[in-house]
């Protein structure tokens, strides 16, 4: 169960080695000690770097085998998962960004890009739906991105596959209204990560402790979708309606 | 599914997740026995109980700080109130009560019964689904109090007053200032009192001696954007408290209302914390280990929350109810508007305070880590084992149940 002051007890991270995904491990263990933990990534060091570091803060780490485009085997994992224990918050924060141009021209990575970045969440989506509805409970928080809002020239494989994703969770989370169980779309601007590293930050851009501050105040409001930065709604709501033959022209 | 009452409680036991929540049917009484005793459905609140009661004398011998608390919560919660070291909490004067279980079956428990009952006073309605009681009530001549209200500097100087003369009293409370530290660390207003009797009435309510209580007057008409209760107006709030208190004064006649339920005055107060709202966190410390109520006062005084409310009282000594709060010894409740690092500094008071043998009210509890729950209840294994026999299926669930795997 969140509790009242809007801390979870178990955690389960799709992803849990990416940037996002362990600081937002760490805010809420900050909170709180013996917050219970489920790393689902790529077995290596990234994993067993996270699974060391949420340990010294005092959680309690359960390491699973995880990969995004093993579609078939996310049913049972999260049943797995979920079988001792209600899930109270689960993250969907894995994702690819690459290399933007080859993610249109290159068949096999623009295929694996939308693979990755939308078939994947789709698929953990409706296994996370299923048990958090049963259980009544839970919010799933997914990293959406101000790319999926409006879909640019310089990076539109990524963000239509964000787009996709971003209006796959907003309905689901309409779909679960009543179950007790929540969908929280996170949108940020650049976050500085591993994912974005050497690239050229775009203004407004935050840390990865930054947008997790945001999610764990989000999660305790029971906010449904949310910016981070804040100032990114105003700065995407003018960009959407931009005309196209002006949006084209714009250094983005 | 789980039963509601009236939704008074701070905490989540009758809140469900994902599943039913029952609303209480309206009250009923009967005419009350020859023996005192009467018979109510769980749905009919303390509000509506007292305003039948007290024209016929009678009145209920144990009252939480609110009224509007129905009877099937205030026996799920086992209530108490300021009258604890001399009366106990509010199962200790249920002769019997009506329980439909998770089976369906409809039985009715006295003490006599054991486990099922002293596992259902207190057992925050996980048990079955109350629906009335027979409840034993005192004989009165007035709907007032004769009330002795006395200021005192500091925390030595209450400890001292409340174990040396609670006893004289029916009815005992003290209110603390939390924001106040140092030499000043739990400088207090000390409210004692008794029934009145006729012959101590005068005027007004010398001629209407037995008035019951009445509706709110104001209300807070909705949440304001930000929270009211800061540590700027918690302070000023304490600080007009303490020194509006008269420095000693007895044999004021106070209402019943005035007296027990101040807080009833004003509906809806609680929107008062804002969007993020309150919790009230409360622990019972054995007698003696005051030393561990300094340290936890010392600590609120030093902290940035601000803390409009907190209350302290001497409990008698409890009753066998598995999951009931009261132990003899001090309990302090404490409310605390929601802001970040609250949860760090409250799961830090509930180690010291499970450390010192001591424990949290579950009716005040939205927060507490299951860890904890045993060592504060040692009777939970046992409660768990009865409820696995009880209900199987789990048809009986609450947030709380959940979240401290009752």
């Amino acid at each position: 169960m969140i509790d009242a002051l809007g801390q979870p007890r178990t955690v389960l991270l799709l992803g849990g080695s990416s940037d996002i995904a362990r600081a937002l491990a760490r805010a809420w263990a900050r909170e709180r000690a013996g917050l219970y933990v489920v790393l689902a990534a790529r077995p290596g060091p990234g994993r067993a770097a996270a699974a060391a570091e949420l340990a010294a803060l005092g959680c309690e780490v359960e390491e699973v085998d995880f990969e995004a485009t093993e579609i078939a085997a996310h049913p049972a994992l999260v049943e797995e998962v979920a079988a001792g224990r209600d899930i109270d918050v689960a993250v969907v924060a894995f994702g690819v960004l690459g290399d933007e141009e080859r993610a249109w021209q290159d068949h096999a990575v623009a295929v694996r890009l939308a693979e990755v970045n939308y078939v994947a969440p789709v698929s953990v989506g409706v296994c996370l739906a299923q048990r958090l509805g049963r259980q009544g409970h839970g919010v799933v928080v997914t990293l959406s991105s101000v790319a999926g809002e409006r879909v640019r020239r310089s990076n539109f494989a990524y963000g239509a596959s964000k787009a996709g994703m971003d209006g796959f969770y907003l309905g689901l989370g309409e779909a679960l209204r009543g179950s007790g169980a929540r969908v929280l779309v996170v949108r940020p601007g650049f976050v500085h990560t591993k994912m974005t590293e050497g690239r050229k930050p775009a203004p407004l851009a935050v840390s990865a402790d930054e947008v997790a501050d945001a999610v764990v105040r989000a999660v305790a409001e029971g906010d449904d979708l949310i910016w981070v930065p804040r100032a990114m709604r105003g700065v995407m709501s003018g960009l959407r309606h931009v005309p196209r033959a002006l949006f084209r022209r714009l250094p983005l | 599914m789980i039963a509601r009452g009236l939704g008074r409680s701070y905490g989540d036991p009758a809140q469900n997740a994902g599943g039913e929540v029952l609303a209480p049917l309206p009250g009923a009484i009967a005419e009350p026995a020859e023996d005192g005793t009467v018979e109510v459905s769980a749905g009919t609140s303390l509000h509506e109980l007292m305003r039948f009661l007290l024209p016929r004398s009678r009145f209920l011998p144990v009252t939480p700080g609110t009224r509007y608390v129905t009877v099937g919560g205030a026996l799920a919660c086992d209530v108490h109130g300021k009258g604890h070291h001399r009366s106990g909490s509010f199962g200790d004067h249920v002769a019997s009560f009506d329980l439909v279980l998770p089976d369906a079956s409809l039985r009715t428990v006295t003490p006599d019964d054991g486990d099922l009952f002293w596992a259902t006073v207190g057992g925050m309605g996980l048990t079955g689904i109350l629906t009335s009681a027979r409840l034993r009530t005192v004989a009165v001549e007035s709907g007032y109090i004769s009330a002795t209200t006395q200021r005192l500097p500091d925390i030595d100087s209450l400890l001292a007053e409340m174990a040396s003369s609670d006893d004289e009293f029916a009815y005992s409370v003290a209110w603390i200032d939390t924001e106040a530290g140092g030499r000043a660390l739990g400088r207090s207003v000390l409210s004692r009192g008794d029934h009145a009797t006729r012959a101590q009435l005068t005027g007004r309510a010398a001629t209407e001696p037995l008035i019951v209580p009445g509706e709110p007057r104001l209300a807070v008409p909705f949440v304001p954007p930000v929270g009211l209760v800061t540590r700027a107006t918690s302070r000023a709030f304490n600080e007009l408290w303490f020194r509006k208190a008269p420095r000693f004064r007895s044999g004021e006649i106070q209402s019943i209302g005035a007296f027990f339920h101040p807080l009833d005055g004003v509906a809806h107060w609680n929107r008062l914390y804002g969007p993020h709202g309150v919790v009230q966190y409360q622990l019972v410390l054995p007698e003696d280990r005051d030393d561990v109520l300094r340290s936890l006062l010392a600590q609120l005084a030093g902290d940035r929350h601000p803390t409009f409310l907190a209350v302290l009282k001497r409990f008698g000594p409890g009753n066998q109810g598995w999951l009931s709060f009261p132990t003899a010894g001090w309990t302090l409740a404490v409310d605390l508007p929601v802001r970040p690092g609250l949860a760090r500094l409250l799961d830090r008071f509930d180690e010291v305070v499970a450390a010192a043998g001591g424990r949290v009210y579950l009716a005040k509890d939205a927060r507490l880590r299951p860890e904890l729950l045993d060592a504060m209840y040692p009777a939970a294994a046992r409660f768990r084992a009865l409820r696995s026999d009880l209900d199987p299926h789990r048809r009986l669930q609450s947030d709380l149940g959940r979240r401290l795997a009752l």
